[in-house]
């Protein structure tokens, strides 16, 4: 318990590094919010209109005290206004986060769902025929685009099936859980996909390392059936891997998915960063940066959490 | 008597062309009902790969048996050919019929489920037995194999257990399904001396309970002389020798196994110390080591430290020229903190260190246990033996590759040597290296730490005598770290006996060997298995080593020394202690 609270003492200096990078780097890209802001239209301001729109923004102080500005916004929990959106920033990404929390989630039991099995088989059947079948399958999974499997899927949803992915618009989970899962299944297989391979493949190795350790020697000698070796054996001991790739995974998508929600029209926050960071909206770029390495902090945390629920070494300590 | 087993012309291969690869090549024995047998060999004799084939699990390790037949008496009178059998009808020929315990204990327990489960499941499967039932068989199993408050043990995992407990929980495991046949693979290489002993007294008192047979494997002759009613001496896949044990032990037949009885080292409770090299008063010592302690806090740095291990506490000793002092003792006794103390390879708590008498810049010198691990697999061996000269500023010139030919041709490796890699060598012949290498600046003392322990006995033999002959040439001194006595009285003119961070009892060798002192020398040294004890009876002896963890603050009581006759000190022990 002392761990979890030392971790969450962390939590806050990282947070601080984080956006004092952001608030830097994103000042440095050249060009201007205004501009940004206007297109054309900026053009045709008057240096004097120019200079009041600034400083309405903001942005002609000096970068530290714009920074110290914003910070004493963000302990009062304001994030600031988007420009973009005329909204406070929280609300803006408060409003895209249940979507890519929920793909996030789908792509991940599909990932598992698919790939701990796969990886099990293979290792189990090292060298025949099936693991060979799957390693290929896992290499082409993981050298593949994810915008060429999500043309491909509409493509073959639409054409041969005359389906029609509902697109741009999102039913949460909770007004309607069936259509809400339907709307977001092909992003999710799409996204799971790629992942799926990976998993796959961390399993396998993981799996063919346990599978030569001693205790698994020890249960065959005892007579435990091949089935039992291998799931009551050796998968809780070779999961430690799935889990670490799967938190940094999870960690990735919760940042969104810029390419899958580009192809299936999703308003994610993948696509909220890139509108963010085209048209200078400083106030939501730095916003949904502090969030997203805010959910990365902490699914690692819960990473190391699934740790201690999975070895009782980590979770009793020595004698 | 009725036979259980009969093994006839077995062959077994490994790879892709397991006829081409043979290791076992036409192993034939036969055991009785209730009998032990002995397999000895050294590694790659194979007996562990004719043993795992009586249970076929040699097929997971990539082996295939290519010729042959073992056919084993089953419980309902049947005979089965394990080597023909299928998969199916050998799983439960597993656990019920052969039951196994392994080398080490350390891995052979899976770590993810308390050892009550992973016993309860051998009764699952051997008897149908499930939740209570199993429960209340397990915990009369532990109570079997002598493991104290057995009961809150049954929820623990094997990591908060020591080695000898278990291998205790392995025992039990295996006799959960009442099997005719135990075998066990080198069961107590990994322990202790005083844990083998509890083991093997453990092993011969539940063999008289059950009646049944048991293989052992080992490549400790002495170790099993006093169990085996036969053995079978294994050299390059072939029996070489097979008969009762006092044959075998009395008029041995094969070169072989003389070889294995007088070649390789044995206790003789201090026969074989040496005779060369008593110590002159008058020399000054190379090494003084006065109250030395080193520990390890426990507890993080954002709280205060919860105490401390107190690995090596108030030791004392020093060291002649030319003289070789032993430090004995068990696992977790200090012996190897305080070499590497000596090499300033960790952090001192207190008490000083002296060593080296002026004439060289780098007065100690190291070889470790395992010569698979100290030597870099991508360096040649001239890079190798360069190392600590380059590390000292030297460069890489004729002299220095003179200096290394000439150790090379001293450890008794050709010339052509240098130019090789580590993976070239055997495992005697890389520890040779490291001996070399550790010679290259010209040390006046050498800690070998567990140098000999990874060897297999007869390369072990000859390694010993190459340090001998190299210290009288050089004038070395060795500080020897080591837990087999044998090897100790082979080595050492003096010996220190260490138990929990603290010498007990220190002394010429003959001297601590033959009259042990200290009631923790004596444990150790009547626990050392030896060819001529063998029909003694041992009980089981449980007395467990305490925790060296110690709260903060806390000092040793002063160690007060009694005198035994010259230089032969005995650390008084406490009323307590003797418990």
């Amino acid at each position: 318990m002392s761990y979890v609270v030392q971790r969450l003492l962390t939590f806050p200096l990282i947070l601080l590094g984080v956006s004092i990078l952001v608030f830097v780097s994103i000042r440095l890209v050249p060009g201007d919010a205004i501009t940004a802001m206007l297109g054309t239209e900026a053009g045709l301001l008057t240096p004097a209109q120019r200079a009041s729109l600034a400083s309405y923004f903001g942005i002609d102080q000096p970068i530290w005290s714009q920074y110290l500005r914003w910070l004493s916004g963000l302990v009062q929990g304001d994030l600031g206004i988007s420009s973009i959106y005329g909204k406070p920033v929280l609300t803006v990404i408060l409003e895209r986060f249940p979507l890519t929390l929920q793909l996030s989630l789908m792509a991940m039991v599909i990932a598992l769902g698919i790939g701990v099995p796969l990886g099990v088989l293979a290792a189990s059947r090292n060298e025949r025929p099936s693991d060979l079948i799957v390693r290929v399958l896992a290499m082409l999974g993981q050298s593949t685009p994810s915008f060429v499997v999500g043309v491909l899927i509409i493509y073959v949803l639409s054409v041969w099936f005359g389906f029609v992915p509902a697109m741009g618009t999102f039913t949460p989970l909770l007004t309607d859980p069936l259509a809400s899962i339907g709307q977001l299944i092909f992003p999710a297989i799409t996204l799971g996909f790629a992942f799926a391979a990976s998993v796959t493949r961390i399993a396998r190795s993981s799996m063919l390392d346990v599978l030569s350790d001693d205790y698994v020697r020890t249960a065959r000698a005892k007579g435990v059936t091949p089935r039992s070796v291998i799931w009551r054996h050796a998968l809780p001991n070779a999961l430690i891997p799935v889990v670490t790739l799967s938190g940094v995974e999870f960690g990735y998508l919760l940042g969104g998915a810029v390419i899958v929600e580009q192809i299936f029209a999703l308003p994610g926050l993948g696509r909220l960063v890139l509108d963010a960071i085209t048209q200078r909206d400083y106030a939501l770029v730095q916003g949904t940066v502090l969030f997203i390495a805010f959910n990365f902090l902490v699914v690692n945390l819960l990473v190391d959490l699934a740790y201690v629920a999975l070895d009782p070494r980590i979770r009793i300590g020595g004698r | 008597m009725t036979k259980l087993l009969s093994v006839r012309d077995l062959h077994v291969g490994f790879g892709r062309d397991p006829k081409a690869n043979e290791v076992v090549k036409g192993v034939s024995f036969d055991l009785e009902q209730g009998q032990t047998l002995g397999i000895v060999g050294e590694s790659g004799s194979g007996k562990s790969v004719t043993a795992l084939c009586i249970n076929r699990l040699v097929d997971f390790g990539g082996g295939r048996i290519t010729a042959g037949s073992i056919n084993l008496a089953r419980a309902d009178g049947s005979v089965l050919d394990v080597a023909q059998a299928d998969e199916k009808t050998l799983l439960g020929v597993r656990g019920r019929d052969v039951a196994m315990i392994f080398q080490e204990p350390m891995t052979s327990l899976n770590p993810v489920h308390t050892i009550g489960a992973q016993i309860a499941e051998a009764y699952r499967l051997s008897q149908g037995l499930t939740g209570a039932a199993a429960d209340r068989a397990s915990l009369d199993v532990l109570e079997r194999v002598r493991i104290a408050d057995a009961k809150s043990r049954l929820g623990y995992y094997p990591h908060q257990l020591s080695g000898g407990m278990r291998q205790r929980v392995m025992i039990a495991m295996a006799l959960a399904a009442s099997p005719r046949l135990l075998i066990a693979d080198e069961p107590t290489t990994a322990l202790d001396v005083t844990v083998q002993a509890q083991i093997m007294a453990l092993l011969a008192e539940l063999r008289a309970e059950t009646g049944m047979s048991m293989i052992f494997i080992t490549h400790d002759i002495g170790l099993v002389a006093g169990i085996a009613d036969n053995i079978m001496v294994m050299q390059n896949g072939l029996a070489v020798e097979q008969n009762t044990t006092g044959a075998v032990l009395d008029h041995p037949q094969h070169d072989y196994t003389r070889h294995l009885l007088r070649a390789v080292p044995h206790f003789t409770a201090g026969a074989a110390v040496r005779s060369d090299g008593s110590r002159a008063n008058t020399a000054e010592p190379i090494v003084r080591v006065d109250d030395l302690a080193v520990r390890f806090p426990i507890g993080k740095a954002w709280f205060a430290p919860r105490g401390a291990i107190h690995a090596v506490d108030g030791v004392s000793f020093d060291l002649m020229p030319g003289e070789t002092l032993a430090i004995v003792g068990e696992s977790g006794c200090g012996k190897s903190t305080t070499a590497r103390a000596l090499l300033g390879l960790n952090q001192r708590h207190r008490g000083t260190i002296t060593a080296g008498a002026g004439n060289s810049s780098h007065p100690v010198q190291m070889v470790f246990q395992d010569p698979f691990a100290s030597l870099n697999p991508r360096l040649t061996v001239e890079a190798l033996l360069a190392e600590p000269a380059i590390a000292n500023g030297r460069k890489r010139d004729a002299a220095l590759r003179e200096r290394m030919i000439f150790l090379l041709g001293r450890v008794g490796l050709p010339e052509e040597s240098l130019t090789r890699y580590p993976h070239q060598f055997s495992g005697g012949q890389r520890q040779r290296l490291c001996i070399a290498r550790a010679l290259m600046l010209n040390p006046d003392v050498v800690v070998l730490d567990e140098a000999v322990s990874a060897l297999d006995v007869s390369v072990q033999a000859k390694v010993l005598e190459l340090l001998v002959d190299l210290q009288r040439e050089f004038g070395l001194a060795y500080l020897f770290i080591s837990h087999d006595m044998a090897v100790v009285e082979r080595i050492a003119h003096r010996i220190a006996v260490m138990f929990a961070g603290q010498i007990v009892e220190m002394g010429e060798a003959r001297a601590v060997l033959s009259a042990p002192q200290h009631s923790y020398t004596k444990r150790l040294i009547a626990a050392v298995p030896a060819i001529e004890r063998r029909r003694q009876h041992f009980a089981v002896d449980m007395t467990q080593v305490p925790s060296l963890v110690r709260p903060p603050g806390y000092e040793p009581p002063p160690a007060r020394w009694q005198q035994i006759g010259g230089d032969h000190l005995v650390r008084e022990e406490t009323a307590h202690e003797q418990n």
